[in-house]
């Protein structure tokens, strides 16, 4: 009986630190989605996109981030505020368009033009200069 | 002077000039206010009117000196206009409206056309041409004394409330009768996807009556200009079709555009069996078999490619929906299949440009992401399996260890007695 | 000890021997095997402390698991405790056991307390044991009442708006407290900060150190011994050794329990019926809260309590003068046992079980009440 309890008590050991063991290590992810967020491309790759920009998912969210003609770099939501189509930058107006009903919005993300209601959230954009990556943070 | 004289006379002279002098009184107001005839007091409403905010008394429209208390006076008086006849309602807005320099002086932002425009318009026509006073005049949809700013909800002519405004007319069989065009406008709009973003969502970027028609230039939208009128909103798909060998044939053949198959009122959410060569498609409307045109079998390509993309969406979501209905975690599945819509949608646009390779790509994207989040899915539901047979295991386990520890505790019980 | 002879040339002989020259266990372990369990028709009541004991382990465990990824602030919390169900490996499973498991500690906390009571295991010299097991209820209380706001989802920001806005009625010191839990006027990021404190360094702190010694009153004065045995001179009295024979029927009921929590940590990783914990939406200040707004089950009772009342008991508050009377009822448990200890048991037994009764049944008819007519 001795081996049983043995076998039993192994067995149950397992069946407690294998699930802890995998609990520990770490999930490809690495952390949680908060309000910040490091863009998976640096701003010297976006600085020679042809668009003149990307849209990037911002947690369950899809971002939009901008080089002005000005040359500023700016980040808004990219859901369009009428039905939720996602926007894109429009170079040879300076304006952001969502395409599903042609609203416009300037590059403050204000709704300038067309059916949407409110203007595009904005969200604060850093750049590291060292690293050269960008980070995209929700205002407060 | 005595003495007491100057000073009674000091004492008259501030009396007198502390009294304020008499108060200038609009008296059509004064008048008109106690009235209670069947149009209502028109003063009362009057003072929710947007020109009696800017100062406009009655007698700035209607003429007529207000100075005086006798109507029979004012009647014979100066410029007296009285009740305008409705062919005279334009002309007599437009006495202000036409006028920039006195407009700048109260509303600079407004433009000072509308007479203008309404004289091309068929209301404008049978008026004030063939002077049919059925027609609507500018009272008839802005109101008449409590006249309000477009942008303010409670206008007549707010977006929310214009379509019932026109359909006071349009919708009427017995007032329309006669004019050869039919009543259910109103009812088709209300019907309609343009309708329904309006009058039940109330998205304000919804089309109502006079964003395709226009305002005081209302007319209908011809063969020729319905595809700009449609493209202010659905630009890519105008844009679309611009480029696709429709354009050049319904022009030819002077189809109306959009219209085509979309409807006029009645636009309704598209359906797949329009495209394609079933009976109840679109397509064979025009085409046929031997017609010597590609249309037909493209149209069947077109149409696959877009049922395979609805079928794997469809698959996707149910298969999302199982594992969430498992109690798992699918934000992230759910953000792939929004991702899938976006697609479909794109997808629907290019299909107006009848480039299959187009459709193709457009549709291939969404493919791609309803596989994706089909498999993510996937991995969900085999998870909550796996969760269950791991319970199973470590069930297993620990009830093997509760026997062996029972009989070791029944040995011990013999071994080490109760006391 | 020949045992230990025999196996003093095994790997674990020479690691015992080894630690018992430093340590000298060797005469814990001679005290240990003295010690004895009463064993009678109750003795299954016996059980219930240590079963506590094992729901506080577990709590213990995966709370320091949780810890790896939990990060307190309004920005933060719900995003990671949402990372620890949706990405991390297994993070479903030490949430929900973490969740179930306090749960049925506080559950089986409120047993042992009235198995204890109705089997008169309070008496002299027993008082500070039960003073100290009241105060650890207490604690695990607040546990769950400081862990339930940590997820800041709806669910627990209305709950915890609630709770503590009852502690702001309180006279003079009211608005004090309400401040001091909230760190401010409203719940706030400021608040998760505070609750997070609590829950895991002031409360555990406080709780091992009650813990202690609850454990080495019942180490000292042993397991208590029925009233009878005590007057009536002919009974049998039966005694179980501790160790082995009792120690391994713990045990038993300690693996039972564990695969109990981990069947319902599989089939209801959200809690079931009223004991529920979806994660839901995040909590947002200005929303409208939710149509039923619910403390925990183990508060239900206090809040139907006060529910029940008048607005206005004579010239006081209903709300104010229901927390009066239910603090005083809870001093009176607490010193209980010292009044009951004052008489000769023969006397006291009639009463102290009616008012038992009494106490057992307001409470349980409460809490049932108050999800019946909500």
């Amino acid at each position: 009986m001795s081996w049983l309890l043995r076998a039993g008590a192994t067995g149950l050991l397992g069946s407690i630190l294998y699930p802890v063991y995998k609990f520990v290590i770490p999930p490809l992810t690495g952390e949680a989605n908060l309000s910040q967020l490091k863009l998976p491309f640096k701003s010297s790759e976006l600085r020679e996109d042809k668009a003149s920009s990307r849209i990037f998912k911002f947690g369950r969210e899809l971002g939009i981030i901008v080089i002005t003609p000005q040359n500023e770099v700016k980040a808004f939501s990219a859901l369009c505020t009428h039905l939720d189509c996602t926007v894109q930058y429009r170079k040879d107006l300076e304006t952001i368009w969502c395409a599903c009903h042609n609203g416009q919005y300037d590059l403050e993300g204000r709704n300038i033009s067309g059916p949407p209601p409110r203007p595009l959230e904005q969200y604060d954009v850093h750049i590291s200069a060292e690293t050269d990556e960008i980070f995209v943070s929700k205002k407060t | 002077m005595s003495k007491r004289r100057i000073l009674v006379l000091h004492l008259a002279f501030l009396v007198f000039t502390a009294i304020p002098p008499v108060v200038y009184a609009d008296m059509c107001f004064e008048c008109h206010s106690g009235w209670e005839d069947e149009s209502g007091s028109p003063s009362a409403s009057y003072e929710s009117d947007v020109h009696f905010r800017a100062g406009l008394g009655c007698a700035d429209c209607h003429g007529g000196n207000p100075e005086l208390d006798d109507m029979d006076d004012v009647r014979r008086g100066r410029g007296y206009k009285g009740i305008p006849r409705p062919r005279e309602i334009p002309g007599f807005c437009a006495t202000c409206h036409n006028d920039p320099g006195y407009m700048i002086k109260h509303n600079p932002a407004l433009p000072t056309d509308q007479l203008d425009k309404y004289k091309t318009s068929v209301h404008g026509k049978r008026l004030l041409e063939e002077g049919d006073e059925k027609a609507a005049n500018c009272v008839s949809c802005h109101s008449v004394h409590n006249i309000e700013r477009p942008q303010i909800p409670a206008s007549t002519v707010y977006p929310l409330n214009l379509p019932e405004v026109c359909a006071g007319c349009h919708s009427d069989p017995e007032y329309m009768a006669g004019y050869g065009i039919p009543a259910s406008q109103f009812d088709d709009y209300a019907e309609s996807v343009h309708g329904h973003a309006l009058l039940v969502e109330k998205d304000l970027g919804a089309p109502a009556c006079n964003d395709c028609h226009g305002n005081h230039g209302a007319t209908p939208p011809g063969v020729t200009s319905i595809s700009a009128v449609c493209g202010l909103c659905h630009a890519l798909i105008s844009d679309e079709f611009a480029v696709s060998p429709h354009k050049a044939a319904f022009d030819e053949m002077g189809y109306p555009e959009c219209e085509g198959c979309h409807s006029n009122h009645l636009v309704l959410e598209p359906e797949l069996y329009w495209i394609g060569t079933s009976d109840s498609s679109l397509c064979v409307d025009c085409h046929s078999a031997d017609d010597g045109t590609e249309g037909l079998a493209k149209a069947e390509k077109i149409h696959e490619i877009v049922l395979k993309l609805k079928k794997s969406y469809e698959t996707a979501e149910a298969k999302v929906d199982e594992s969430e209905l498992k109690g798992m975690m699918v934000t992230d599945e759910r953000f792939i299949l929004k991702e899938i819509t976006q697609a479909m949608i794109r997808t629907r646009t290019v299909i107006h440009s009848l480039d299959f390779e187009k459709v193709s790509e457009a549709a291939g994207e969404g493919l791609e992401k309803a596989d994706q989040a089909y498999r993510a899915a996937t991995t969900k539901v085999e998870e909550y399996y796996f969760r269950r047979k791991g319970l199973g295991i470590a069930t297993l386990i620990i009830t093997i260890l509760v026997i062996a520890l029972y009989l070791r505790i029944r040995s011990i019980d013999k071994s080490h007695p109760l006391r | 000890m020949s045992r230990k002879r025999t196996e003093e040339n095994s790997i674990w002989g020479r690691t015992y021997g080894w630690i018992d020259r430093r340590l000298k266990i060797e005469t814990m372990v001679g005290y240990m095997s003295h010690k004895v369990v009463p064993w009678h028709g109750q003795s299954i009541w016996y059980f219930f402390g240590g079963m506590t004991l094992f729901f506080f382990l577990v709590q213990v465990i995966t709370g320091i698991l949780l810890l790896l990824y939990y990060r307190p602030g309004a920005e933060s919390a719900y995003e990671s405790v949402r990372f620890i169900v949706s990405e991390v490996s297994f993070g479903w499973l030490i949430r929900s056991m973490h969740s179930w498991s306090a749960n049925l500690m506080i559950l089986f906390a409120f047993i042992h307390m009235f198995s204890v009571y109705f089997t008169h295991a309070y008496r002299r010299p027993r008082e500070l044991t039960w003073i100290s097991g009241i105060a650890l209820l207490a604690l695990a209380m607040a546990f769950g009442f400081s862990g339930y706001l940590l997820p800041w989802n709806e669910l627990s920001f209305f709950a915890t708006r609630v709770g503590t806005g009852m502690a702001g009625s309180i006279p003079v010191v009211g608005d004090f407290l309400l401040k001091l839990m909230r760190g401010g006027e409203n719940v706030t990021g400021a608040t998760i900060g505070r609750f997070f404190g609590m829950h895991v360094a002031v409360l555990p702190g406080i709780f091992t150190v009650f813990l202690a010694l609850h454990l080495l009153f019942i180490q000292r004065q042993g397991m208590s011994e029925p009233p009878e045995w005590e007057t009536g001179p002919g009974t049998v009295r039966r005694y179980m050794p501790f160790f082995p024979n009792f120690l391994l029927r713990e045990l038993l009921v300690w693996l039972i329990m564990l695969n109990i929590l981990a069947v319902l940590a599989v089939f209801f990783p959200d809690g079931i019926g009223p004991v529920h914990w979806p994660l839901g939406q995040k909590a947002d200040p200005f929303a409208p809260p939710p149509l039923a707004i619910r403390p925990e089950w183990y508060f239900m009772f206090a809040f139907q309590t006060l529910k029940f009342l008048p607005a206005h008991v004579l010239f006081i508050e209903g709300e104010l003068f229901g927390i009066a009377v239910l603090s005083l009822g809870g001093l009176v448990w607490l010193f209980i046992p010292f009044w009951l200890s004052r008489r000769p048991h023969s006397k006291i037994k009639g009463p102290a079980k009616i008012l038992g009764w009494i106490v057992l049944a307001f409470v349980v008819s409460m809490t049932v009440l108050g999800y019946i007519l909500e």
